[in-house]
């Protein structure tokens, strides 16, 4: 049996070991805001935070998850949280919105531990996150204004 | 009816499939063990021939291109720049928002998506680029060699801790269990550390060049 924490609850599963922890999420979890993209740690699509710190769950087996806490896009909360999502509807970032869930988990990490990111920084976090309506110039700017705002 | 030439080409190409199919095994077979070398007198020359051997380990793509000479680590046996693009960062372990262990876990991984070419995502607990003044890419064995034994530029370890390091470290040690898709360096890491600490005991003499 694989215990976890899902965006605070707690959860146990006792399939597969090797299940992805992208399955758990969307079909038994049924949690689907966390997206499959490429299956293969290329597109971000299925970003979540394991331990505080921004994973590929596509590529993440279950039983490497065991004891640890989960946040998926449902489940996000806090400052840099609630300045992203600010920033992101004020000027619009997403276009057909498919990658967002994980654009904005990279991004409310990269807030995290950098609070006012470079273009270079934004570069280094986000660099993974693929976005087939190339919205990269709104998202580096709506990171710069979730910024601006928390330090308002 | 079918042109015999291109019969030939393709039996050519399945060969090559087969030989590169069959590259695990070749590499388990490509690393001399340290007793080859006794017929060699001379303690320095010796020392120069066992080095010139491991250095099929260490300058072999998988240990390469994670001791790059940028900020970007690299990938396959073509040595280009990984992808996605990540950089190095300031502990060496990417930068915030997407670290190494955004992708790479404890364990190698085989993948669930469909690719050609990629079969599998690499892990170890300690999964990191080598630190800046560790890089190989570029550089000559010769280099290599000076550069293992300066503690300046080996992590401050002595040259029996660079034996212990070679023969015992399970990062290295990765290199000869890659995962699916991916050539494991040649030998074994027994045979490889055995390689060091011979080389050490000739006296540490590094291939000019």
């Amino acid at each position: 049996m694989i215990n976890f924490t899902l965006n605070g609850e707690e959860k146990s599963f006792d399939g597969d070991p090797d299940t992805p922890l992208l399955w758990v999420i969307r079909d038994f979890e049924k949690l689907t805001g966390t997206k499959y993209g490429c299956g293969i740690a290329q597109c971000g699509a299925c970003t979540v935070h394991l331990d505080g710190s921004t994973r590929r769950s596509c590529v993440t087996p279950i039983s490497s998850v065991d004891g640890s806490e989960v946040t998926t896009i449902e489940g996000l909360a806090g400052a840099e949280a609630e300045a992203v999502q600010k920033a992101w509807v004020a000027i619009d970032v997403p276009q057909c919105g498919y990658c967002q869930s994980g654009q904005i988990m990279s991004a409310v990490a990269l807030l995290q531990y950098t609070p006012k990111p470079t273009d270079e920084d934004i570069d280094g976090a986000m660099a993974g996150n693929i976005c087939r309506c190339a919205t990269y110039q709104r998202i580096r700017q709506a990171i710069h204004d979730a910024s601006d705002m928390m330090e308002g | 009816m079918k042109h015999p030439r291109l019969s030939l080409a393709g039996g050519a190409a399945a060969l090559a499939m087969l030989m590169l199919s069959a590259g695990g095994a070749w590499a388990q077979e490509g690393l001399k063990a340290p007793a080859e070398f006794d017929q060699i007198t001379d303690p320095s020359a010796r020392s120069v021939a066992l080095f010139e051997e491991a250095g099929k380990v260490i300058q072999h793509p998988r240990c390469v291109n994670c001791h790059p000479a940028g900020d970007r680590p690299l990938q396959g046996m073509d040595m280009h720049p990984h992808q996605p693009p990540v950089f190095r960062g300031e502990s060496n372990i990417g930068m915030p928002g997407m670290m190494c262990g955004t992708c790479h876990g404890a364990e190698n991984v085989e993948i669930v998506g469909q690719a050609a070419d990629l079969k599998s995502i690499p892990g170890h607990p300690l999964w990191h680029v080598a630190p800046i003044e560790m890089a190989w890419e570029g550089k000559t064995l010769g280099q290599i060699c000076v550069q293992i034994k300066d503690p300046e530029r080996n992590g401050g370890k002595t040259l029996d801790e660079i034996v212990v390091h070679m023969a015992e470290d399970s990062l290295v040690g990765w290199g000869w269990n890659p995962g699916a898709g991916r050539e494991p360096v040649p030998g074994t890491q027994e045979v490889f550390g055995e390689l060091i600490r011979r080389w050490v005991a000739d006296g540490a003499v590094c291939p000019t060049g």
